[in-house]
């Protein structure tokens, strides 16, 4: 099944030869349509497209340090009913994880879809992205991917890399059908091509491709770029513990909090149609308001703030693959991922689940057993 | 501290521990007035949005109590209550609410006895652990 290719990029640059490479897709096995981040004509921002005509093609940027949403949402929408054709997504590997997770819980399908996934760079934060890129994102990314491929780290311009992709232990897709492998690679004469599945290898044996080796520095650095963010993600961890650690904490933790539910909209696995937050059941009566201050001596305002965040920790923690959306989309600079990780860390090891790992295990909130967490039981 | 009486809010289902507490009632047995009591159809319908309220509306306990293993009248609602207590055990610790304060049992209808006392020892443990830090935090 594990099938390595080498796609060339001698003659061109390597954004180049992904574009010829996704070219060369459309058509394939009945692959009707290419979701995959590109640079858009009516503004220099990167976002997800569906593109239907390899002719627009152009400006395909998969490697920009630009990460607006996480696609795992659109791929959600296009695959909960049957799309009537097969569509190839390009995902970062948060992105496969997040829509495994949406899979499990029945807001989307496989079926109709192959992942390509591509080794993960990371990301800007979306402010630091406009700060970063220049009249011409295509030179943006270019420098991006050079500095980091090179080993010159992913720092430019004083914009660093978003503190999820920091700690993102996962920067090697899992689950894709083709892999598009670049550590270890020299990039400047060509990179891997890896299938992961029956669906990617019945693709890209119509490519003609050449086989090849996967060269040991590759495993190399993967690993030393895994250790380091796993060191970052362990001191990450004790330091929001440390920030959070009593509910005054907590409470000073989240205390710019305007209830506008950002987090929620960004994050991939929060799918609930309406979020109960958003119901009757929040638009208190105005006397409600008084009882609790008068109970409380004060109260903070808006209310429900810890409650929502408390909530969300509880209805999705389990399945948090650490994106870091939320963190992107909060105005008020609330660090929602660092809090997010790492009570999910816990709530994960809990179930001894860890979100996107795979299709077969169910979420841990959706399986239960008669013989199992006794010890929660009892007074004693 | 001496005089302090917690609030202790517990959802319990319909058909075993409400039925208990019931029998409790009838059978002229005593457990504290500490205990605010709400039926529930079934404990697999308690979600921990419940539960967090309750905390942070300043309850000093939450106690969730079904059917023992086997006999829920859903077949397995208590079962779904018992892995969202596992979750909530993961998450409030971690915030400095005491592990102690969120406890599940399994009180079977016939068991009107074990009920009055199980109250009563719990409401003992939840003395000894002081008030909910919440009460007076000006947050919801």
């Amino acid at each position: 099944m594990v099938n390595s290719l080498k796609l060339e990029t001698k003659d061109t640059d390597l954004l180049g030869a992904l574009q010829n490479f996704f070219k060369s897709l459309l058509g394939i096995d009945e692959i009707q349509a290419i979701l995959v981040p590109q640079i858009l004509p009516m503004k220099n921002m990167v976002m997800p497209v569906l593109i239907s005509d390899p002719e627009r093609l152009d400006g395909v940027d998969p490697l920009s340090p630009a990460f607006p949403m996480n696609g795992a949402k659109i791929v959600s929408k296009l695959t909960r009913k049957p799309i009537g054709g097969k569509v190839a997504v390009v995902l970062r590997p948060c992105e496969i994880r997040a829509f495994i997770e949406l899979v499990k819980l029945k807001q989307g399908h496989m079926d109709e879809i192959i992942i390509i996934g591509i080794d993960c760079l990371g990301a800007y934060k979306n402010t630091d992205y406009f700060q970063y890129v220049g009249e011409d994102p295509k030179e943006s990314t270019q420098r991006f991917y050079e500095s980091v491929l090179s080993g010159n780290g992913a720092s430019l311009e004083n914009v660093e890399l978003a503190p999820a992709c920091k700690a993102c232990e996962h920067p090697v897709p899992e689950h894709a059908d083709i892999l598009i492998g670049l550590f270890g690679l020299d990039i400047h004469k060509h990179i891997l091509i890896q299938t992961q599945t029956e669906k990617g290898k019945k693709i890209t044996d119509n490519l003609e491709l050449p086989k090849m080796g996967e060269p040991p520095e590759r495993k190399t650095a993967i690993e030393n770029l895994i250790a380091e963010r796993i060191d970052y993600r362990d001191k990450m961890f004790a330091e929001t513990s440390a920030a959070t650690d009593t509910l005054e904490k907590l409470t000073a933790y989240l205390a710019n909090c305007i209830n506008c539910y950002n987090c929620r909209v960004a994050c991939p696995v929060c799918y609930c149609r309406e979020c109960v937050f958003v119901t009757d059941v929040f638009n208190h009566e105005p006397s409600q308001y008084l009882r609790w201050s008068a109970r409380k001596g004060a109260i903070k305002m808006p209310t429900d703030t810890v409650f929502y965040h408390l909530t969300r920790l509880a209805h999705m923690s389990t399945a948090c693959v650490g994106c870091g959306q939320c963190s992107n989309a909060c105005p008020n600079g609330i660090h929602v991922m660092e809090l997010f990780r790492t009570v999910a860390d816990r709530t994960q090891k809990g179930f001894n689940y860890e979100a996107g790992r795979s299709l077969e295990e169910f979420p841990p909130m959706s399986e239960f057993r008669e013989d199992e967490f006794d010890e929660v039981v009892g007074i004693s | 501290m001496e005089n302090f009486e917690p609030s202790i809010i517990a959802f319990v289902c319909n058909w075993c521990t409400y039925t208990a507490a019931d029998l409790a009632g009838t059978s002229r047995l005593y457990y504290p007035k500490n205990i605010r009591l709400i039926r529930v159809m079934c404990t697999g319908m308690v979600d921990p949005q419940y539960i967090i309220k309750a905390f942070l509306e300043g309850a000093d306990g939450v106690l969730v109590s079904g059917c023992h293993p086997g006999d829920c009248h859903y077949i397995n609602g208590n079962y779904k209550a018992r892995r969202r207590i596992k979750l909530l055990k993961e998450i409030l610790p971690q915030f400095g609410f005491e592990s102690e304060r969120l406890r599940l049992t399994w009180i079977g209808a016939s068991d009107g006895i074990q009920f009055a006392e199980i109250m009563q020892e719990l409401v003992s443990q939840i003395k000894a652990l002081g008030p909910n830090a919440a009460k007076l935090k000006m947050v919801i």
